[in-house]
């Protein structure tokens, strides 16, 4: 079987694998499919029971088999053998496999390997402060594994001793690395479709459900930090806008996106930056209205702003926004045409109450709005995050018969309202509000607070906000969404105004979490220019950060190595008298010779000075005991004092 | 010999960085200490590149710092595994002489002056067994090298390279030294069939004496093919079967039994080293009776004498024949 000279792994060396796979393992656990954890648990525990009573491995067409089994499984599961998470997948199921053919240390230095592997996999699913913990302790077991396997009689303890030691020497040379390594923006190649499946955040439809959905939700959709705060209802963030109805469901419109703002800004404008959690869409939330264009953005003509890519990492940019602004004065005839349309057949009463406002008022398309506005506030709608399902009539149900809904129900029906009595209306998606976490100072936005509201071109204003809930349920926007549903409802936990210890708690946490995310894994291409421009490194490219780098992990190389080769010069010290007691001579002009040994040197000393021949003798006798015999501490110090007292 | 076998050899006394042999104790100063990744490093570092090319495409920021760490840990490896083989100092111990055909065993001695144990060194000849040990912290471990021996004389310890992949197994440190250490090689003694010294019972002058020793029975020993057919106790061989390893009688008052093992005794057609083959095997054989024996070779005699000494005297004699 051998096939090489490699050595054998012996049990010991076989634990480790075993352990080093585990822990590799477990962090995983949570990310892929239960049937494949059982069966890697239970491939790895019989490769234990094999090892604990010493039995043969299995024959290597049981291997074939069980791999062609497990790859077939994770075909079976994820319809394909490429992408992210089959590969992960695949990855564990090798990992499971490898140490049932583990014969060889070649074999074992492949199961190492793929435990690396492993740990950098589970940064796909989380890259938190506990998963970097986590990795610190698989890493130094790992590492124990490998050092086992070039040294087959160490200690457990020893093991996993040096592997932190080592790690530790690593650390500066990562710390060194992490900070001057010349970032590149990913990904290198195309990503595999599921790479970002189960982001959550807006998405380029509504419909009633939708956002309430999302409101469920506490997970942070962003984090904005102001040099001064604006006024909480001016905390329009604007994302999605949906132009197009089809009776049920509001659809972005598609739209070739430019480079420059439809507008010019005008008023005055507030700076901030924000933090972008991935959600695997283009938008990028702006307070309406923004001012300028982040890099690497577009902005459509109904004023939505995209990424030129979907944002699949964590994003950080700086706007600013003019919250007072008329603009689309001169919006052409076909895009207000357009904001008008409506498909014939659903709502006839909505559609019958617009035109009847339209009787009533005429032309004057602000009396219409009003009417609009006024209807809304006395027809009694009840804010819910549960509202009963509604049937081909959506609008009419809600508006004349449930009379409960979210702010996807609001609005859509206040813009339906306003396109049935002729005026060009169009529903706006994005996220209203967000706190302040008082311990970072970051203003942080969360899914819950996503919201839709309406947005109506007036003549002498152009597109102007009407937010239909803020009519109906001013709570929403003064407080928050827990002020305003019903006492009782499932609001996400910080959405909540109790437990304001536990939510003191968590902001503690978020605030951690963000620093993290801010430095750790938002140390993009940008941040380390920032970073480096602010330690004085002016204008980094890739050839100063490089030429850096080198020179400072030279110098803790060079550190290190003095280190290595420092060699103590600890003399003996009962050496360390003889030698004093020649020192003292050489004064008397009789040094000692290098070569004489004690005998020769003190049979000199006495033949120059008779007086002191037996207190030499004594000396000589006592330095060739304790140098040559055992290291009596009582007759060293004899010898130190008569050195000390010997007076020729 | 090949290119490459002369560049390696040229490379080697270079490496060397002393004129070889080289007085004990043999320092393995830093200057000529090497490291170079092992195939397991090779891999190691291919699957680091891999890993930094995953954690640039899915931009993840732990998946740098993993890398990077695990880079980290490859430059200190380097630095483990140099310093657990720089400074060690070797110094000779004792080498037993050896009969031509076996091996030839030096001792060497390993002495680490630092408070960290070195583990895992291995030391190797060029043909020999390879041997791995530890020394603890101030302290010594004792390596005996295997050195295959085919003629006689004074074998020199061949080179010795020292080379250790700990702590990791991802880095290799290695350093050549060539002790200066010889081992004394015996002739091979000669085997079958050969026949006693032709000076038994003849010219010794007193040919009515037993060379194996007086009438007093002494001992059973076991039999020689150069024990004479008489002293065979052919009684406890007929009571212990055809199968029982024969015996010969010994007798007491060796100071009466000497022979002399005569150089010109032998063919004047034997070759040199076959004489010296049957001398050898003459003179353990009359140790191994107890004899007292004298050998002449064409320079040089050695009085009849018995014992250890005498016989290693008479080796060394012969082991050195016509190469002093």
């Amino acid at each position: 079987m051998a096939k090489s000279n490699s050595p054998a792994v012996s049990t010991s060396q076989t634990w480790w694998l075993l352990g080093a796979a585990l822990t590799a393992l477990v962090p995983l656990i949570p990310h892929v499919p239960p049937w494949l954890v059982a069966l890697a648990l239970l491939l790895l525990a019989g490769r234990a029971l094999l090892n604990w009573t010493q039995r043969k491995l299995p024959a290597r067409r049981w291997l074939v088999l069980l791999t062609f089994a497990g790859t077939a499984g994770v075909l079976a599961q994820f319809k394909t053998l490429f992408g992210q998470n089959p590969g992960v997948a695949l990855l564990i199921l090798f990992l499971a496999l490898k140490p049932l053919e583990a014969r060889t240390r070649r074999d074992g230095l492949a199961v190492v390997f793929l435990c690396y592997f492993l740990i950098l996999a589970q940064f796909l699913f989380d890259q938190s402060i506990a998963a970097a913990g986590m990795m610190l302790a698989t890493i130094v077991t790992v590492t124990a594994a490998l050092g086992s396997l070039a040294d087959a009689r160490a200690r457990a303890a020893d093991l996993l001793r040096r592997s932190g030691v080592m790690l530790l020497q690593a650390a500066p040379f990562m710390l060194l690395l992490f900070v001057l390594f010349p970032r590149i923006q990913g990904p290198l190649w195309g990503l595999p479709r599921d790479a970002f499946s189960g982001l959550t955040g807006l998405s380029d439809s509504m419909a009633p459900g939708s956002i309430s959905n999302l409101s469920q939700s506490d997970a942070i959709a962003f984090r904005a930090r102001f040099a001064e705060s604006p006024p909480r209802d001016q905390l329009y963030w604007r994302g999605p806008v949906l132009n197009d109805f089809d009776g049920r469901t509001w659809r972005i419109e598609r739209r070739l996106p430019a480079q420059r703002l439809p507008y010019v800004p005008q008023g005055p404008a507030i700076d901030y930056e924000v933090t972008l959690e991935p959600h695997a869409k283009r938008w990028l939330f702006a307070l309406e209205l923004p001012g300028s264009l982040p890099p690497d953005s577009l902005m459509t003509g109904d004023y939505q702003l995209l990424a030129k890519a979907p944002v699949t990492a964590r994003q950080r940019y700086k706007a600013s926004s003019h919250t007072t602004m008329s603009v689309g004065l001169d919006d052409s005839e076909h895009v207000l045409q357009r904001a008008r349309t409506l498909p014939p057949d659903f709502n006839p009463r909505t559609r019958a109450l617009a035109a009847s406002w339209r009787q009533q008022h005429g032309s004057d398309d602000a009396a219409v709005l009003d009417a609009a506005k006024r209807f809304f506030l006395s027809q009694g709608l009840a804010y819910t995050l549960t509202p009963p399902l509604l049937g081909q009539h959506s609008i009419d149900e809600f508006l004349f018969e449930t009379r409960q809904g979210f702010c996807e129900h609001y609005s859509g029906a206040f813009v339906f309202a306003l396109r049935a009595a002729g005026l060009p209306a169009r529903v706006v998606t994005g996220y209203q509000g967000g706190e302040t976490n008082p311990f970072d100072g970051y203003f942080t936005v969360r899914q819950y607070d996503a919201h839709a509201w309406a947005e109506v071109w007036l003549a002498d204003n152009g597109w102007t906000r009407i937010d239909p809930t803020a009519i109906s349920v001013p709570l929403r926007i003064e407080q928050n969404l827990a002020a305003a549903v019903p006492a009782g409802s499932n609001v996400p936990f910080m959405a909540r105004l109790d437990l304001a210890l536990l939510r003191e708690l968590r902001l503690r946490l978020d605030a951690l979490a963000n620093n993290w995310n801010q430095w750790v894994i938002g140390y993009n291409p940008e941040r380390q220019r920032e970073f480096l421009d602010r330690l004085g490194m002016r204008a980094p490219d890739w050839r100063q950060m490089t030429a850096t780098l080198a020179v400072l992990a030279g110098l803790v190389l060079l550190g290190f190595t003095a280190w290595a080769l420092r060699q103590r010069r600890r003399t003996d010290p009962v050496q360390r008298t003889w030698i004093r007691l020649g020192r003292k001579l050489q004064r008397r002009g009789l040094p000692r010779h290098p070569w004489e040994g004690p005998l020769a040197y003190a049979g000199r000393i006495a033949v120059r000075f008779p007086e002191s021949a037996t207190e030499i003798g004594t000396i000589s006798t006592l330095y060739g005991r304790l140098r040559y015999g055992k290291l009596d501490p009582v007759l060293f110090s004899e010898l130190k004092s008569r050195v000390a007292r010997f007076q020729p | 010999m090949s290119f490459a076998a002369a560049l390696q050899d040229r490379f080697i006394r270079w490496a060397l960085r002393v004129r070889p042999p080289e007085a004990s104790p043999v320092v393995l100063s830093q200057r000529r200490v090497y490291v170079l990744p092992t195939r397991a490093g090779i891999g190691f570092a291919a699957s680091l590149l891999v890993m930094l090319l995953g954690a640039m495409n899915y931009t993840l920021s732990l998946g740098y710092a993993l890398t990077f760490l695990l880079a980290g840990l490859g430059v200190t490896a380097i630095l483990h595994t140099f310093r657990n083989l720089a400074h060690l100092s070797i110094t000779t111990g004792r080498a037993e002489p050896v009969f031509a055909g076996d091996n030839a065993r030096f001792t060497l001695l390993l002495h680490n002056a630092r408070s960290d144990e070195r583990r895992q060194i291995q030391l190797r000849t060029a043909d020999g067994m390879p041997l791995t040990l530890d020394v603890a912290a101030h302290a010594s471990t004792a390596a005996r090298l295997g050195v295959a021996t085919s003629e006689r004389g004074w074998l020199a310890l061949p080179r010795v390279t020292l080379d250790t992949t700990w702590p990791l197994g991802l880095i290799r440190a290695w350093a050549y030294a060539v002790p200066d250490m010889r081992c004394l090689v015996y002739p091979r003694p000669a085997s079958g069939a050969v026949p006693p010294p032709p000076t038994f019972g003849g010219q010794s002058g007193d040919a009515s004496r037993n060379p194996m020793g007086s009438e007093d029975f002494l001992a059973l020993r076991g039999h020689q093919l150069a024990d004479p057919p008489r002293h065979v106790a052919w009684k406890t061989a007929a009571r212990l079967g055809a199968d029982a390893p024969l015996m010969t009688k010994q007798y007491a008052d060796p100071a009466a039994q000497t022979v002399w093992l005569d150089w010109d005794a032998l063919p004047i057609a034997m070759p040199i080293e076959e004489r010296l083959s049957w001398l050898t095997r003459w003179v353990l054989d009359a140790h191994a009776t107890g004899l007292s024996w004298g050998l002449r070779l064409p320079q040089t005699r050695l009085a009849p004498a018995g014992g250890d000494a005498h016989l290693h005297a008479c080796l060394r004699r012969l082991a050195l024949h016509g190469k002093e």
